[in-house]
């Protein structure tokens, strides 16, 4: 059932470039409705696949001469970024319901990415995943570099080009892989199975995982993921952070940490106390997350505030991914949930429902705009999603962070200690967005008072449907998860557990 | 099929067509056009009665002049009839593209024609006289379609052209002369034969001395210059540019496969062991010309020499793949490899040849709406004006680009599989070619369809009916093979199975 959210994407996404043109609200129409069956498919997969372990759904022969096949397969970690996938597909319909210019192909465009990262998501071959991560590039690139903003073909390129060094470094690995294995088989499981040396995990692994970790904005090699996220229009920037920079996280676990898992063994030798691959990854993740939440204090534009802001966050999943242990690795698959969640909704207060009103994103004009009383709704929201962001303990945020510290703290307390002035570092960016943009008092010379009745001050339109709906179920999925984080925890865990336990010694 | 000689009236069918076309002035298109519809019927006849072993069916034999060994013998096998194949779709296309041929339309199409005779006579030929006599017939028509109806250059371009691929043939000339002293033997299966029982090189010695090495250089040297191998490119860029683009359809999408083609049909089946000797200095030649190629369209500003160079690289692939899999293979595993990369290669010649000619006919179209004009940086924010012809020349591009669910991934994919075994430092090297190529292909799109539209290309034409029903078969070409490679391989694979079981390295 799941593996039809894909050709539902797909299919789509077809009948969008064949609309015709000039009928912006049946586009739309058609785009959230396939939005809507796919969130609907996926949640009832993860409903459905609750208490299940790994569950074969596809799988035929493609190229049989070659031995590859159309495998896809979910366990609970596909599951889980699946009805992200949706969530997040719903949220970026609704939040691009202004779109006016050639919408059938915006759209068709966004149902494409979608796909595609369904597609990665559920793949049970490896040769499969590459070919969904390598479609999902095409419409991520029209996306910025038709309906972007700020520099939008320099940062289209820039992404699209980062993207294939990536999946170039992912393809060696794929090839290597395959001709060291020796099986006729690019399935997930047979490769994980075929018992590769432990001298040939050694190089392939750190090639594969910063393959991967290119998408997943890991510093030094996040700088695609500001300009990225600031040039894109909101729906794609939603979907960047939201879904496409946890394609490389689940790259990541899946394919480096589950095919290869000896690279992550100790060298044999130190250096200034790295001795191994891990403590490589798990050091750059540090530096990540501090570096991303200062230069997030920085910034003048509120959007790249939240671009830096992801870099720091996505730290975290790479972090907990490093620690290697059960809490550790539940907490980033959990972060890479919560911060899908939060990251689309705060791209789409500060990209849509505040520029498309105010028609600019730097601090210093938005400051005497007093948009607290203007657009309380956008005020009251961003509040609610910095809190999230920042990790308060009743929010998706809090659970999944925390759990990644308690996992690495066993086994780097002093980095640990490192990512934690991050989140404080987090509430600092954070509270001065909130501060500059919503809550400033700056060029007020006569008092508040004065400006409620201002009569030069133009009304903002209204918030409309599909952003107050937008904003009320991403909000509502980050509470849900703050409150009763068992209902992703039990499907996580198990996955979790069988990953490791297959792969990590 | 019993009795009737398929592959000569394959080879005379055009020859007539020319001789009609000749003297039927205004409307030799439209009997070009017709010869070429038939001929590509013709081929695909013999495309479905090919013997399912792979080996070769549709033999013809004639004694001719026994006292020299000629012999009229054809024969085609699935490496023979793809070919055919490929040829007859070029064919049609370039015709299709050259409309607007005013000065003697009869002796251009006549000149297609003839060269379409030389394409299916070298692709059947199984006897050296008789192929060289076809691969000189090709040539003539070529040198005269570029010095008559070329661009402003076209005389050097022209000149250079001829004398490298003459320069090219004396080399392959002088070698089977040499063997013919040797061997009394010009028919190419007795070669292979006598090579592979390892009698061909102590035949040789006997006649001639230690030569058997440099006659292996000769034959390569012949199909070097015609692929081409870096450093024998050089004539490439200045002829691809200065032909018109319908003829360079031809050179880039039929003529360079007579070089992979002879390479494989001649050249390894006689001078494996040779070229097994060799293996290393041509390895690196093919990663030079591959990444070369690319690096080269990267600094092109005319969208002709932009292609030209990134056919180098294209077809630096089929290089790559040849040369990897010349080793004598140890086990299965590394039969495997060899066989994955011959059938990459030769999708890669099909591929490569479908979307470079579609390429060069959408620059033809481009040329037809803009007087002529064809520079990277004349251009820009074609998108608005012509969507479809942006979003068709989109699919070419990136097939050409190497995306997965298109034509050009497939082949590519193959040969690096099988190479990255065979040759992993090469294979490693060569992927900055794919690399470079993504970047090239995305700035084309970039410079070419997206940013502000320069005021005289306002009411740039979109493509009429006519054009978007010609380039539909194309573009559907590309997504069927994309999406079910093994429409080709499994006709071809028995034929690499075939080839690979009778070739000694």
């Amino acid at each position: 059932m799941l593996a039809w959210t894909i050709y539902l994407s797909f299919a789509g996404a077809l009948v969008l470039a064949l609309l015709p043109r000039g009928n912006a609200a049946l586009a739309r129409g058609v785009a959230l409705c396939v939005a809507v069956a796919g969130l609907a498919l996926a949640v009832a997969g993860f409903v459905g696949g609750m208490g299940h372990a790994r569950m074969v759904l596809v799988d035929v022969p493609w190229v049989a001469s070659m031995g590859i096949r159309f495998t896809l397969a979910a366990d609970g970690i596909s599951r889980l970024l699946v009805l992200l996938t949706g969530l997040a597909a719903v949220a970026g319909v609704l939040f691009s319901w202004n779109i006016e210019l050639r919408t059938n192909e915006f759209f068709a465009f966004f149902l494409a990415l979608i796909g595609g990262v369904y597609g990665v998501f559920l793949s049970g071959d490896l040769f499969l995943l590459f070919v969904f991560y390598e479609i999902a590039i095409v419409p991520k690139y029209f996306l910025i570099a038709i309906w972007g903003s700020t520099r939008r073909e320099y940062a289209a390129m820039k992404l699209a080009l980062y993207s294939f060094a990536g999946s170039a470094m992912v393809l060696i690995g794929l090839l290597a892989a395959y001709a060291t294995a020796g099986s006729h088989s690019t399935g997930l499981v047979e490769l994980a199975r075929a018992g590769l040396p432990v001298s040939f995990q050694m190089w392939v692994f750190p090639l594969v995982f910063t393959g991967f970790a290119i998408l997943a904005g890991m510093w030094p090699f996040h700088t695609w993921a500001p300009t990225g996220h600031v040039a894109a229009p909101t729906a794609a920037s939603m979907l960047l952070a939201g879904v496409v920079m946890k394609l490389g996280a689940y790259g990541c676990l899946r394919v480096a940490i589950g095919l290869f898992p000896h690279g992550l063994d100790p060298w044999g030798f130190s250096f200034i106390g790295i001795g191994s691959w891990r403590d490589v990854f798990a050091l750059l993740a540090v530096i990540g997350i501090v570096y991303g939440a200062l230069v997030a204090l920085a910034q003048t534009d509120f959007k790249f505030v939240i671009g830096y802001s992801s870099v720091s966050h996505m730290g975290f999943v790479l972090l907990g991914l490093m620690a290697l242990n059960q809490i550790g690795v539940t907490g980033a698959v959990l972060q890479m949930f919560s911060h899908g969640v939060i990251a689309g909704l705060l791209f789409a207060i500060v990209g849509r429902i505040v520029y498309d009103r105010t028609h600019t994103r730097q601090f210093a004009e938005l400051e005497p705009m007093h948009l607290s009383r203007r657009l309380p709704f956008a005020a009251w929201a961003f509040v609610i999603a910095g809190m999230a962001s920042m990790g308060l303990p009743g929010f998706s945020g809090f659970v999944a962070e925390l759990q990644v510290l308690v996992g690495a703290w066993s086994v780097k307390p002093w980095w640990t200690l490192a990512a934690g002035v991050g989140i404080v570092i987090g509430v600092a960016y954070t509270w001065r967005a909130l501060q500059k943009a919503f809550f400033s008092d700056a060029h007020a010379p006569h008092g508040l008072h004065m400006h409620v009745h201002d009569p030069h001050e133009h009304a903002f339109a209204a918030i409309t449907w599909p952003e107050a709906t937008g904003v009320a179920l991403l909000v509502g999925v980050s509470l849900a998860v703050g409150l009763y984080p068992r209902i992703l925890l039990d499907t996580i865990e198990p996955a979790v557990k069988a990953l490791l336990a297959g792969g990590v010694q | 099929m019993n009795g009737i000689p398929v592959l000569t009236l394959l080879t005379v069918l055009p020859l007539v067509g020319a001789a009609i076309a000749l003297v039927s002035g205004k409307h030799a298109r439209m009997v070009a056009l017709a010869t070429s519809i038939a001929c590509l019927a013709l081929a695909l006849v013999v495309w479905t009665h090919l013997n399912a072993d792979g080996t070769m069916s549709l033999i013809e034999r004639a004694s001719w002049a026994p006292s020299l060994g000629i012999e009229y013998h054809l024969g085609v096998d699935g490496l023979g009839a793809l070919m055919l194949v490929l040829s007859s779709i070029v064919t049609l296309m370039s015709v299709d593209a050259a409309h607007r041929v005013r000065r003697q339309p009869g002796l251009y199409f006549a000149l297609v024609l003839t060269l379409e005779a030389g394409l299916f006579g070298s692709f059947t030929a199984l006897n050296f006289f008789h192929w060289f006599l076809f691969w000189e017939l090709s040539l003539i028509p070529a040198f005269f379609l570029i010095k008559i109806w070329g661009g402003a250059r076209r005389g050097p371009a022209a000149t250079q052209f001829f004398v490298y691929t003459m320069a090219g043939s004396a080399a392959l000339l002088v070698s089977f002369l040499a063997l013919f002293v040797a061997t009394h033997s010009m028919d190419f299966g007795q070669l292979a034969f006598l090579a592979s029982t390892g009698a061909l090189e102590p035949m040789i010695t006997s006649h001639l001395g230690s030569v058997t090495l440099w006659l292996a250089i000769g034959v390569l040297a012949g199909f070097a210059v015609k692929v081409p191998l870096a450093p024998f490119h050089t004539w490439l860029p200045a002829a691809y540019a200065e032909a018109p683009s319908p003829v360079t359809m031809l050179l880039t999408g039929a003529m360079s496969k007579m070089g992979v083609y002879g390479l494989l049909r001649i050249a390894v089946p006689i001078f494996g062991h040779q070229m097994a000797q060799m293996r290393t200095p041509l390895l690196v030649l093919a990663v030079i010309t591959v990444v070369m190629g690319a690096w080269a369209a990267a600094a092109q500003k005319d969208l002709k020499r932009v292609f030209a160079y990134s056919s180098v690289n294209h077809l630096g692939y089929c290089l790559l793949g040849i040369f990897a899999l010349a080793i004598p293979a140890a086990g299965t595993a590394a039969q495997a490899s060899q066989a994955a990369a011959l059938n990459g290669v030769i999708l890669q010649m099909f591929n490569h040849g479908i979307t470079a000619a579609a390429l060069f006919w959408f620059i033809a179209m481009m040329q037809e709406r803009s007087g002529g004009e064809r520079g990277i940086d004349q251009f820009g924010g074609l998108r608005k004006p012509a969507p479809v012809l942006c979003g068709l020349m989109g699919i070419a591009l990136f097939s050409s680009l190497g995306l997965p669910g298109l034509n050009g991934f497939v082949g590519e994919f193959l040969i690096f599989r099988g190479v990255f075994p065979l040759a992993w430092v090469a294979a490693t090297v060569s992927v900055l070619g794919l690399l470079v190529t993504a970047a090239v292909i995305l700035t084309v799109i970039q410079k070419v369809f997206t940013g502000p539209v320069p005021e005289q290309w306002a009411k740039f034409p979109d493509l009429h009916g006519g054009e978007r029903l010609a380039l539909a078969p194309v573009i559907g070409l590309m997504l069927l093979v994309g999406l079910l490679p093994q429409l080709i391989v499994d006709t071809v694979n028995p034929t690499v199975q075939n080839l690979l079981a009778h070739w000694r390295f």
